[in-house]
């Protein structure tokens, strides 16, 4: 399993409702339901991914965040997830704010775009970062909304976010440095926020 | 011959209920009938039965045949059989034709016992809860305590609501197909221009053309042309027809098509006249203006869906501009808004209200999956 889902997972309570926003096939929503016995609900636009959740038994709703979330009551869910895809919404700033009414928690994972490799690779050719990780070029990317550790910490603040908890996923050589230098040696972000009380 | 996935062979049986029937209007049948089919086998726990409720011109024949020399199947044949979104396989699969049907159930089209003359426009007004109290009676008699599942597209989606707000403990999972909470002003208002379209008919004869053995097949007709127009979508319709045109012939004749969609148009409206009854099809078109799931909980949708227990599927079609997707949407954000689970998708789509009935992919796919997950 992806190393940000296993972290998400020590993070959910036994038996809560969770939100996971872009669940994909349903897969790691069905994976809590059997370790931490949550009852789960995904969020999805894509067809297959609806089938393929729905043969997990997951429930999911056909819905698009960038449209809003507006229909999900204040505090229905004890954690709301959006794995991996704060960079492709149009307005990721609104689905925070969302996420942190309908969740008591919300967990965000995103690819950390401060990390030495994109760093380099800007800072060397002068082109946007195409990866392993990243295969897209700037033109047809879905991700449309890279930030860095950093910015997303900036705009938690301005949002009036509070951030619980933070891990910072690096490659094995780097994985000393990342701890003081998170910004610079870390891939990908994890962080547990919730709204301010 | 049978194919692997058909159900096969089947036949309508006949549940007679002599108790005293009293309506939501507050009128009594002292006594009524019931057309049933069933699909695949009841298991001795008796926990695999599926409700199927069928829509406005819907009846008991949802799946199979009569005789194998049949042209068309039950009218949800594409999705009931073995192997099918409904697996006869798996489930004890009950579909009836609806009190006030014309189609064999007691209707205006049966006897009234009392005079020994068809009921006709005398038959009482029934609702949507009428049916439900009906299927309750049928599910009594069939021993089953609980069904696996309500299913019902459109107007049969509403029962099936309806199964699922008032009798929790006998719905385990709930699937709404193209439905709403209750009707617009838009739907009523065509639901009315169709029963214009009858009472205008001079074969009317204000309800008792079965006495003087006439049929209104032409305000029937209409109704129905009307009806249909607004089951399609525009695109489908321009994919379907377009500007088409039927050879013409070089006489003057008011009554000849230009348009292939004319004739598509008259063809359906001719078919169903012959098929349907006109005083069952006012009797359903009300039905279906007055239903409202949340008129018993002081018009609140949010507690009308609280008090569901079922799990619930919801599936609207992009092109349904009958009961579009922001209707259903609102049955989905009811739910949200009481913590209840619920899927819903919405299906792409040219076919507009009709898709229900149809086999598109995703469709298809969602329903079947749904249903696999539906515990027995």
């Amino acid at each position: 399993m992806r190393y940000d889902l296993t972290q998400i997972e020590s993070w959910i309570p036994e038996g809560s409702r969770v939100l996971d926003l872009g669940c994909g096939d349903g897969a790691f929503l069905s994976r809590l339901q059997e370790t931490r016995r949550v009852q789960g609900m995904g969020l999805e636009l894509d067809p297959e991914n609806l089938i393929a959740a729905t043969q997990r038994g997951v429930d999911i709703v056909q819905q698009d965040m960038d449209q809003g979330l507006s229909n999900f009551p204040k505090s229905s869910f004890e954690i709301v997830v959006l794995a991996h895809a704060l960079q492709v919404l149009h307005r990721p700033d609104k689905v925070l704010q969302d996420m942190v009414r309908i969740g008591r928690e919300a967990i965000v994972t995103f690819p950390n775009f401060g990390h030495w490799r994109c760093r380099l690779h800007l800072g060397l050719t002068g082109r946007m970062p195409v990866s392993k990780d990243l295969p897209y070029h700037w033109y047809d990317t879905p991700n449309i909304h890279f930030c860095t550790v950093k910015d997303f910490e900036a705009l938690c603040a301005d949002l009036n976010i509070e951030i619980i908890d933070r891990d910072i996923v690096s490659g094995p050589t780097t994985a000393l440095f990342k701890q003081w230098l998170p910004n610079l040696f870390g891939s990908t972000a994890i962080f547990r926020i919730k709204a301010c009380d | 011959m049978v194919h692997a996935g058909d159900v096969g062979l089947v036949t309508a049986a006949r549940e007679v209920f002599s108790e005293t029937l009293t309506l939501t209007s507050g009128r009594t049948l002292a006594g009524f009938e019931l057309i049933t089919e069933t699909y695949g086998r009841l298991n001795t726990q008796r926990s695999n039965a599926v409700l199927i409720c069928h829509a406005l011109s819907g009846n008991h024949h949802a799946a199979g045949r009569y005789d194998l020399s049949d042209p068309k199947p039950g009218w949800w044949d594409l999705h009931i059989g073995p192997g099918k979104a409904i697996d006869t396989n798996r489930f004890f699969v009950v579909s009836l034709n609806n009190l006030g049907g014309c189609d064999g159930s007691s209707g205006p089209n049966t006897m009234n016992s009392d005079t020994e003359l068809p009921w006709g426009p005398d038959f009482p007004q029934v609702s949507v809860s009428d049916w439900v109290t009906t299927q309750v009676m049928l599910a009594d008699r069939l021993g089953i305590d609980s069904w696996a599942a309500v299913i019902g597209g459109s107007l049969g989606g509403m029962q099936a609501l309806h199964w699922a707000v008032h009798y929790p403990e006998r719905v385990r999972n709930c699937v709404a197909l193209a439905a709403a909470p209750k009707l617009t002003a838009q739907n009523i208002a065509f639901n009315e221009i169709a029963r214009q379209a009858i009472l205008s008919d001079p074969d009317w004869l204000s309800g008792h053309y079965q006495r003087e053995t006439v049929t209104p097949t032409r305000g029937l007709s209409l109704a129905r042309m009307v009806g249909h127009l607004t089951y399609m979508s525009a695109d489908g319709m321009s994919d379907r027809f377009g500007r088409d045109t039927r050879t013409p012939s070089d006489t003057i004749d008011s009554e000849e098509t230009v348009f292939q969609v004319e004739s598509y148009l008259r063809y359906q409206g001719k078919q169903f006249s012959t098929r349907f009854d006109a005083n069952t099809y006012l009797l359903m078109t009300k039905a279906l203006d007055r239903f409202d799931i949340a008129a018993d909980f002081n018009d609140s949708l949010n507690d009308a869906m609280a008090v569901t227990t079922s799990r619930m599927l919801i599936i609207a079609f992009s092109s349904d501009w009958r009961f579009s997707p922001a209707r259903s949407q609102e049955l989905v954000d009811a739910l949200l808004a009481s913590g209840r689970p619920v899927s819903y998708a919405e299906i792409e789509t040219d076919a507009g209200h009709d898709a229900f009935l149809l086999d598109e992919p995703y469709y298809t796919g969602l329903f079947t999956a749904w249903m696999q997950q539906v515990v027995i």
